[in-house]
Order: C-alpha cells, then structure tokens, then sequence
C-alpha cells in the first residue's frame, strides 16, 4: 500500500494530499463497514453461547446480557442429563470420520487415474461423474434408500457412510490438482522400472497432501452437519448423529428453557469451530482449485 | 439435454485444466504398447473403488427413480419394486395440474433469483472489503464470517426461532425500541419467506467470501497499481481491472451456490414445515412430503423436475458468465 501511495506521489504531484484524504476516509468507511457487518453475521451465533451460560430464569431478558457476569455452568451438564449427547456425539465423530478418511482414498486413486492415465473412455465417464454433481438429494433418496434396505442396513450408521464414499465431488477435487502436477517426475520413476502403483503411492499420492487435506476439511463441515439423509435413514435414538441429537434435545424442551437447548448447540458447533480454526488455509485453497488457472 | 449439460460441464473442465496436459500426452507417445496398456489396466483398478461406489449408489438410483417416475410405484411396492405399471408421464401430468405443486415451485423460483445475487453481492462486497480493508485479524473476520455455513442448520432454527419469537425474540424487542410493532415472522405468510431468504443469505455468504478472497489475492497489485498510474479512480479500476479477472470465481461461486438453493430443503423444513399456508413450501419439499405419503412416482417425478431446473440454471450460468472470448 505504501509503495502505491509512494509511486503516485513520484508521478503525479498535484491533487495528492486529497487524494490520500479520500484513501484514508475510504479505508475507514471500509473497516467501519465491515466490523458492523460482522458482528451483526456473527451475533446469532454470539447470543447463543451467551445465552447458553444464563440460569434458565433469566433466558429471556430483554436486552440480554451479552457478558454473563457469572456464567452459569449447570445448562451444560444438564445436556448429558437431558440426552444420550456423548452417544451423539461418538456417533457424529464415527460417521464423519469414516466417511472423510474412505472418501479421500478411493477419491485419490480415482482423482489420479482421471488425471494421469488415459484410458479408453475416460472422457466420457468423466463428464457423467461431472454431470451428477447437479443431481439433488432428493432425487436418488427413494432407490438409495430401497439399496439401504435391501442390504440391511437401515436405521444403521453404516447407512449414511457407504452411499457417499464414492464421492463425485472428492474425484473431482482429486483429478483438477492432479492436472497440474508435473508428469517429469513419474516419467524419470517409470525410466527407472517403477511399476504405475509404486508410482502413484511413491511419488504422486505423497505429493497430495495438500488437496487430502483440502478435502478432508471440506467433507467434515459437510457430514458432520448433515441432516437429510440422517433423516430419513436413522430412526433409533442409539444411532442419532448431532444434528438429530439437537432436534430430539430440543423436543425434550419444547416449551422449557433455551438455554439448555443453546448449550448442546453451542456443544455441537465447537468441534467445527476448532477444525476450521486450524484448517482455514486449506480450505481457502480447496475452494479456490475448481475457479482459478 | 444430456449434451447440453456435458458440453457446459466440458468446458469447465478445461477452464480449469492447464493446456499442459495436452501436450504431455503427446509426449508420452513413444512409451511402448505393453507400458501403456500396463498403465491404463492400472487405471481402471485405481478407479475401481469409486467407480463401484459411484455406480451403485448414484447412477443405479439416478436410473431407478427416473423409471419410477413413469410409473405407479408406491410404498407398498417396495418388496416387488418391478411389479408396477408403467404409466408414462402422467406422474408429470399431475404435478403440472397440482396447485400445491405449481405454489412449491414459485417458492423455489422466487427464493433462487432473490437470494443468488444477494448472496453473491454481499459475500463479494464482504471480501472485498477485507481485501483491501483490513490487514491484522483477518483470520478473525474471517472465521466471523464463516460461523454460519459451519453451523448445523438445527442450531441455526433454534437460534433464529428464537431471535424471531414475536413476543419474547430480541428482534422484536429491538423493533419496539424504535416504536415499531414487529410481525410474528414465521407465522406471517408476508414474511415467511423472506426470512429465510435473509437465512440463507447470512448462511451462505461466508462461502462466497472465502472463495472471493481467494480470487482478490491472486491478482497481483502491479495490476491494479499500473491502473491507477493511467489515472483509473477506484471504481474504475474494480470494474475493470478487478472484476473481470474475478469472474471464474464467480461462476464458480454462482453454480455451485444456484445447485444448493434449487434444492432448498433444510430451512423450511425446520422452520416452518413449509407453512404458513405453503408460503415457504419448496420444491424438494414437496418432493418429500409425497415421499412422506408413499407416493414414491410422483416424489421421483418431482424430484427429476428440480434436476432438469438445477441442469438449466448451471448452464444458463455458463453461458452468461463465461469468459468471452
């Protein structure tokens, strides 16, 4: 920013205080703007853990304290008491989990073979991965859900991790980084007699990891919050991830306090939080790979 | 329509796919026959996994409800799923004759073409903004930003439902402070939908944001510099300089959000019930109520119209906002 302030000052002298005025005035506006902007996106989310730490008594006071002056801790254990939330939770952790860690091997593999390898219609089988990215839930939901059944796994954990390993949207993920990796270093190993497996494993998949984790994150926020599906395949209590774990806590007090209900909320959105914390700099690049170069 | 979408898809691809490709595969030419058979049999096997996977549970289904929505199939059908009559499109004939249906899809179109521009105007102004604005807490902003699209759309209804509670919400409150009488939101069927139009706006433009920043800090500052030495004033230079090279990531953005707000489900579904009077009553909705009902043809059908909607829309998106060259 300096050097632009300062090249232009080289070039054009005149008019040059107003102009740094209006840039000064600008970036104020725009940090104002900005900041504003922000809480208010953020405030739901910020009322609810504040909300979360008040005696269920004062859940509904008008203008709610922000600051808890002391917290209340009590919603939180009241949670394990109200709900099975660490089942829940230990569900939420197994589906997601298996899911994000499935997905990312037979994505690789599949993301390589689309990108490195030329085979007889690979083209065409990848447009038609391509094209059902368009396809919504509810569309295939009956027959994934008659297949489910037929292989008794309804109402099962397993039921919401098989249909989705095969993950079109990981493929395609895979196959872009793929493309830009130079072919040189595979070429010189095949020289040297490595077979296309030792290959893949030895040069290529380690060269990836960037991307794993790029869909490693983005495949977490999606399941671990996943509600259709869950829906309609789960019906046991014992078997609820988080997101049905919070509708049942919520029937348990439906006309009662929010605050206990805010604080499982507040329970379920911290793993989240944490991951994308620490991840947000894979994710920037993930969703960038599809738009740019 | 099948090559429609594909020659849309195809050439995404190769917006994305350097030329370099290309001209490796020629290269690798002199590779000897055995070898190349060698590595395309290794091929397959790599993609066997998915590809198993893929077939089973997204071409098979895909299929499978396409057939029963020319059929008569219903719950009870399920043990004998090939013992149904074929009836051609008259599962589509009563959709296009169900009221219900034809409020579902104004719903969906109406809250498509509102909350799309909004979503991607204000995730761009938003990264725009830190972009240029903000140098230290940027992390912070963005994970400000972000919250709600990590956030489990559960969390999201009770948070909200509360917020808008018509007595006791701190909307509400907030409305009275300024003498103004705040409706009951969610059983209004004014403002029904716009609330979850304003939902899904504060939900999603954290995606939009991350990807536009993404795109705002891979355009060198020499750019934009060398612009303004031209004597282009800020504007100008967003429009033309900024924009323009911004507009892959806007496709990208415009597709892929266009893809989730077709569907519209999650919102309604927790909220409202589709209510009051199928004021908030979407497409996908509607779909799961008659799957609700057993009626698995006309859930397939309906389901199939919002595909060929979602096919529509992405490709209409790829032609106005493709680089023109």
């Amino acid at each position: 920013m300096t050097s632009t302030v300062l090249s232009s000052r080289a070039k054009t002298p005149s008019g040059l205080r107003a102009r740094v005025a209006a840039r000064i005035a600008g970036r104020i506006l725009a940090v104002v703007a900005l900041v504003a902007s922000a809480v208010l996106v953020a405030l739901p989310i910020v009322w609810a853990i504040s909300t979360s730490l008040r005696t269920p008594a004062t859940s509904y006071d008008q203008p709610p304290a922000w600051l808890p002056t002391d917290p209340v801790w009590t919603n939180y254990s009241a949670v394990f008491t109200a709900v099975p939330l660490l089942t829940f939770f230990i569900n939420s952790v197994v589906v997601t989990g298996l899911i994000v860690v499935l997905q990312l091997i037979t994505s690789t593999m599949s993301g390589y073979a689309f990108a490195m390898v030329r085979f007889r219609g690979r083209n065409a089988i990848f447009a038609m991965v391509l094209a059902t990215l368009m396809v919504p839930a509810q569309t295939t939901i009956i027959p994934v859900y008659i297949i489910i059944s037929r292989l008794g796994l309804v109402d099962s954990r397993a039921s919401l991790v098989l249909p989705v390993i095969g993950g079109a949207f990981g493929t395609f993920l895979m196959r872009q980084y793929f493309l830009q990796m130079p072919r040189e270093l595979g070429e010189a190993a095949r020289v040297d007699g490595a077979g296309p497996f030792r290959v893949f494993r030895q040069i290529y998949a380690p060269l990836a990891m960037a991307p794993m984790a790029t869909l490693a994150v983005l495949n977490f926020s999606a399941y671990w919050n996943e509600f259709f599906r869950p829906l309609i395949f789960l019906q046991d209590s014992s078997n609820f991830t988080l997101p049905l774990g919070l509708v049942t806590l919520q029937g348990n007090f439906g006309t009662g306090s929010v605050s206990i209900v805010l604080a499982g909320i507040v329970l379920a959105l911290l793993p989240s939080i944490v991951v994308f914390a620490f991840t947000q700099k894979y994710l920037v690049e993930g969703v960038a790979v599809g738009s740019f170069r | 329509m099948p090559t429609e979408t594909l020659a849309g898809r195809r050439e995404a691809v190769q917006l994305g796919a350097p030329g370099p490709e290309r001209r490796a595969e020629r290269r690798r030419f002199p590779l000897r026959r055995s070898a190349r058979s060698r590595q395309a049999r290794a091929a397959w096997v790599l993609a066997a996994p998915f590809l198993a996977l893929f077939a089973a549970f997204m071409l098979l289904p895909l299929a499978w409800s396409l057939f029963m929505g020319l059929s008569d199939t219903q719950s009870a059908d399920l043990r004998t799923p090939l013992a149904v009559s074929f009836i051609g499109f008259d599962n589509y004939v009563r959709l296009f004759q169900d009221d219900q249906f034809i409020t579902a899809l104004r719903n969906t179109a109406v809250f498509v073409l509102v909350c799309l521009p909004l979503t991607l105007a204000c995730g761009l102004i938003a990264a725009v903004a830190l972009d240029g604005g903000i140098r230290r807490f940027r992390a912070v902003f963005r994970v400000g930003f972000y919250l709600p699209v990590i956030t489990s759309i559960v969390a999201v209804a009770v948070v909200w439902k509360t917020l808008l509670d018509p007595h006791s919400g701190l909307v509400n409150t907030v409305l009275a402070w300024f003498g103004i009488q705040g409706p009951a939101w969610l059983a209004d069927t004014r403002f029904a939908l716009p609330v979850m139009i304003v939902m899904a706006v504060w939900r999603n433009l954290g995606t939009v944001m991350i990807i536009m920043l993404a795109g705002l800090q891979s355009i060198p500052d020499s750019l934009k510099e060398a612009a303004e030495l031209d004597g282009a004033g800020p504007w100008q230079r967003f429009w033309r300089v900024t924009f323009p090279l911004l507009r892959p990531a806007l496709l990208l953005t415009a597709v892929t959000t266009g893809i989730g707000y077709l569907q519209f489900f999650d919102e309604p579904f927790v909220m409202t019930g589709g209510g009051p009077l199928d004021s908030t009553l979407s497409a996908t909705m509607y779909a799961y109520k008659q799957f609700g009902n057993g009626n698995y043809g006309v859930a397939s059908a309906a389901g199939y119209v919002v595909f060929v909607l979602i096919v529509a829309l992405t490709v209409l998106q790829f032609r106005v906002l493709r680089e023109k060259e």
